[in-house]
């Protein structure tokens, strides 16, 4: 690898790659910021606000990486990726959370369905991430243990 | 002690006529008047230590009452115990290898057989297995759980503990409790180490590798903080040995100790791993030391393929033989040797041309009164005593019973622990963490700092009193309940149940979170309400430092004034569905 890990993950921080600017930047990466689907109080109404249906489809093709117990509740790292055809916009939603929905990644055309952030969880829940592709909705879900800790042998 | 040697080979000559000796297992190699002598078997021998939790000098280690399985765990190793643990390994009761394996007649074999483990014992042992098989084809790997657990090593931050694996030569190793000192200290540690200390599930934060952890970090592209396996050429044979760190370390201990690095099960870089070492090492046998525990590590060597031999620790189960786990591409042998220095593990391998084609398997039980302590061991454990021997020594109070920590729920020296909390702090209630590791006081023998020490020695001992509801109160023990009970080993942390002082319950291990505890009751009969507040007292929180003394000196200051060590009542819930359970025997409530 000629391109060491610090020289890409600087490049992301200042800005230099398009992924990393959203993932960093939610909010102003979006001219539309989906305020109702971002403050809905239940996945089923965010999901409806943002994704206009209330289900998606279970798809192997989509693939979300997240860890069996979170290490820390406050930075649970997510990852993302598909290999749908044209892939639109990539969401992830925590269920138990006050507000289900985390983020959205809207994907333009000809880059790699791929993403990766940190989503903060008060408790163990069911993470699911949405893949819209070709105007067709699918998903793939995790459930998240979120521990007080301590007490290990 | 009392029985001679000749003695001793009586009794195991008598129980091999009765014909109860399993063919396997210490028994096997017993029928010899010299317990420790085995016959050679292949070309490959690895000696395997966990968990010894810094006990330099021997201990009396007394095994659980109860070691519950539930879901798929249920029943089987190593959730047996009692008769029920020694029928399934074939061990004839009341012997030797009896005593070692199981609780049963714990306090009168005890007294018979003597203390286990010390380092100068292992020290004469392992180099006696390592001669008689050839020492250029033997390993000594050690699971972990070393640096940690008595006065001398929290006092040297570990580095009492990286002498003394030095001294008995151990060449592998990984971790878990040694990851409770700073990372500094620990990176220094390591520098000190002779051997390896392996771990391919550790890696740098982000974070941490954009603030420059790239200057000490093992592999800047992987991010790997540590080397994730060895290649060693041994008996003419090319073995590959991978590190699995706890991977739960992070959850279970305070993370603001290592902050850079983050802990995980990773199965599929395990066997992506797996799979290049035997692409492009040209490997015989590839092992596994891991942390896991076994429940865990059982689980990862179905879904893991490619491993030949998983030596296991964290969960402190001296399982007498290997359980064989069969996976995609053949089987692989989970290995789990006990803890406090009790147990030396036995490998040998015939291994050759990429195969390992026949395995012979040993947990031996080390008694200390049938070894000689090696002197340059003995001199280094004196030098390193020798500075806080007055600490160590106070003898606080003598044992009304028998004290002991190990099984799923209170033991007598906990229950001491919190009532320590309790009458020192003025607290309605207390907490004591379910560790595994705490040694055993026989009746009548003298509780001193050190045997406090054994059950509290840890770098986070603050205690704190704060208010909780009843209902923060069932939260806490239903999380640690599930870090136990829930019968997906990934999602377990391993450890036991929470202890606690002042109050009673109910605990169903076969429910879910959230309906596994009920009807907590105060001592004075008082049903604890969700919403009133109690005053609570407890020690080693993970997540901020606590205000309060530290714990043992709480506990040494309640014996100090009770002048005895006992207990009045023992707080151990009601358990439901456990009738018929292999895991529990002569269980009080």
């Amino acid at each position: 690898m000629s391109l060491h890990r610090r020289t890409v993950i600087k490049a992301i921080a200042t800005g230099g790659a398009l992924v990393g600017a959203s993932v960093l930047m939610p909010k102003l990466a979006f001219a539309a910021w989906n305020k109702s689907a971002f403050e809905a109080k239940d996945q089923t109404a965010a999901m409806k606000a943002l994704l206009g249906a209330e289900n998606a489809e279970n798809s192997s093709e989509v693939t979300l990486k997240a860890p069996d117990i979170a290490e820390n509740g406050a930075v649970v790292p997510v990852t993302v990726s598909s290999t749908l055809a044209d892939v639109e916009s990539m969401s992830v939603f925590i269920q138990d959370n006050p507000s289900p929905l985390a983020a959205e990644f809207m994907i333009p055309a000809g880059t790699a369905a791929n993403v990766a952030t940190r989503v903060r969880m008060g408790k163990t829940s069911k993470v699911t991430a949405v893949v819209k592709a070709g105007g067709k909705l699918y998903s793939a879900s995790k459930e998240v243990k979120v521990t007080i800790g301590g007490c290990g042998g | 002690m009392s029985m001679s040697r000749r003695e001793f080979a009586q009794l195991i000559g008598l129980a091999g006529a009765a014909g109860m000796l399993p063919t396997t297992g210490f028994a096997a190699a017993k029928q010899t008047a010299d317990p420790y002598e085995l016959e050679n078997f292949g070309n490959v021998r690895l000696l395997h230590i966990t968990d010894c939790h810094a006990q330099l000098n021997p201990v009396y280690f007394r095994e659980p009452n109860v070691n519950l399985g539930v879901g798929t765990a249920y029943g089987k190793a190593p959730h047996l115990v009692g008769e029920k643990l020694l029928g399934h390994f074939g061990i004839a009761p009341n012997t030797l290898e009896a005593h070692a394996f199981s609780c049963l007649n714990y306090e009168s074999a005890a007294r018979q057989y003597g203390k286990v483990g010390g380092f100068a014992h292992l020290k004469t042992l392992v180099d006696r297995l390592r001669e008689t098989y050839g020492r250029e084809k033997t390993l000594l790997l050690d699971g972990g759980d070393t640096w940690q657990g008595s006065g001398t090593s929290y006092k040297t931050r570990g580095m009492d503990m990286v002498k003394a694996t030095n001294e008995l030569g151990v060449d592998i190793m990984t971790g878990h409790w040694e990851f409770t000192y700073h990372q500094q200290e620990i990176l220094d540690n390591i520098k000190a180490f002779n051997g390896e200390f392996l771990a391919q599930n550790v890696f740098v934060t982000e974070d941490a590798l954009f603030e420059g952890a790239d200057e000490y970090i093992h592999d800047e592209d992987t991010g790997h903080v540590f080397k994730p396996y060895s290649i060693k050429e041994i008996g003419g044979a090319r073995i590959a040995v991978i590190g699995q760190a706890f991977p739960r370390t992070k959850i279970a201990n305070p993370a603001r100790f290592i902050p850079d690095w983050t802990f995980d099960i990773y199965d599929d870089l395990l066997q992506e791993q797996v799979d290049a070492i035997r692409a492009n090492e040209k490997v015989d046998a590839v092992v596994v030391i891991s942390h896991n525990g076994m429940d865990v590590d059982i689980a990862m060597a179905s879904r893991v393929s490619g491993i030949d031999v998983i030596l296991g620790g964290h969960t402190h189960d001296g399982m007498p033989e290997p359980t064989v786990v069969k996976n995609a591409a053949g089987k692989t042998l989970v290995c789990n040797v006990g803890s406090n220095g009790k147990f030396l593990g036995v490998m040998d391998l015939d291994v050759s041309n990429g195969k390992v084609r026949g395995f012979r398997y040993r947990l031996l039980p080390v008694f200390s009164e049938l070894i000689a302590p090696d002197p340059s061991m003995a001199q280094l454990i004196t030098d390193i005593r020798q500075p806080y021997t007055s600490w160590l020594n106070e003898e606080l109070a003598p044992a009304d019973e028998v004290m002991f920590r190990r099984g799923n729920f209170n033991g007598t020296f906990d229950q001491v622990i919190c009532d320590a909390l309790r009458k020192v702090n003025d607290a309605q209630v207390s907490l004591s963490p379910g560790f595994r590791w705490g040694t055993t006081v026989l009746q009548g023998q003298m509780v001193t700092m050190e045997h406090v020490l054994d059950q509290t020695c840890l770098t986070y001992p603050e205690t704190y009193v704060r208010e909780m509801t009843g209902a923060e109160l069932k939260l806490i023990l239903e999380d640690v309940a599930d870090n136990l009970f829930n019968p997906e080993p990934y999602l377990q942390s391993g450890g036991d149940m929470v202890r606690v002082g002042g109050f009673d319950y109910v605990c169903d291990p076969t429910a879910k979170i959230g309906n596994r505890i009920s009807e907590m009751t105060l001592d004075n009969g008082e049903r604890i309400d969700a919403n009133k507040r109690y005053k609570v007292s407890g020690w080693a929180t993970v997540g901020a430092r606590s205000e309060g003394a530290d714990i043992w000196d709480v506990v040494a200051d309640y014996l100090r004034d009770r002048k005895v060590a006992s207990i009045d009542k023992l707080n151990t819930p009601k358990l439901k569905n456990v009738a018929g359970n292999p895991g529990i025997v002569d269980y009080p409530a």
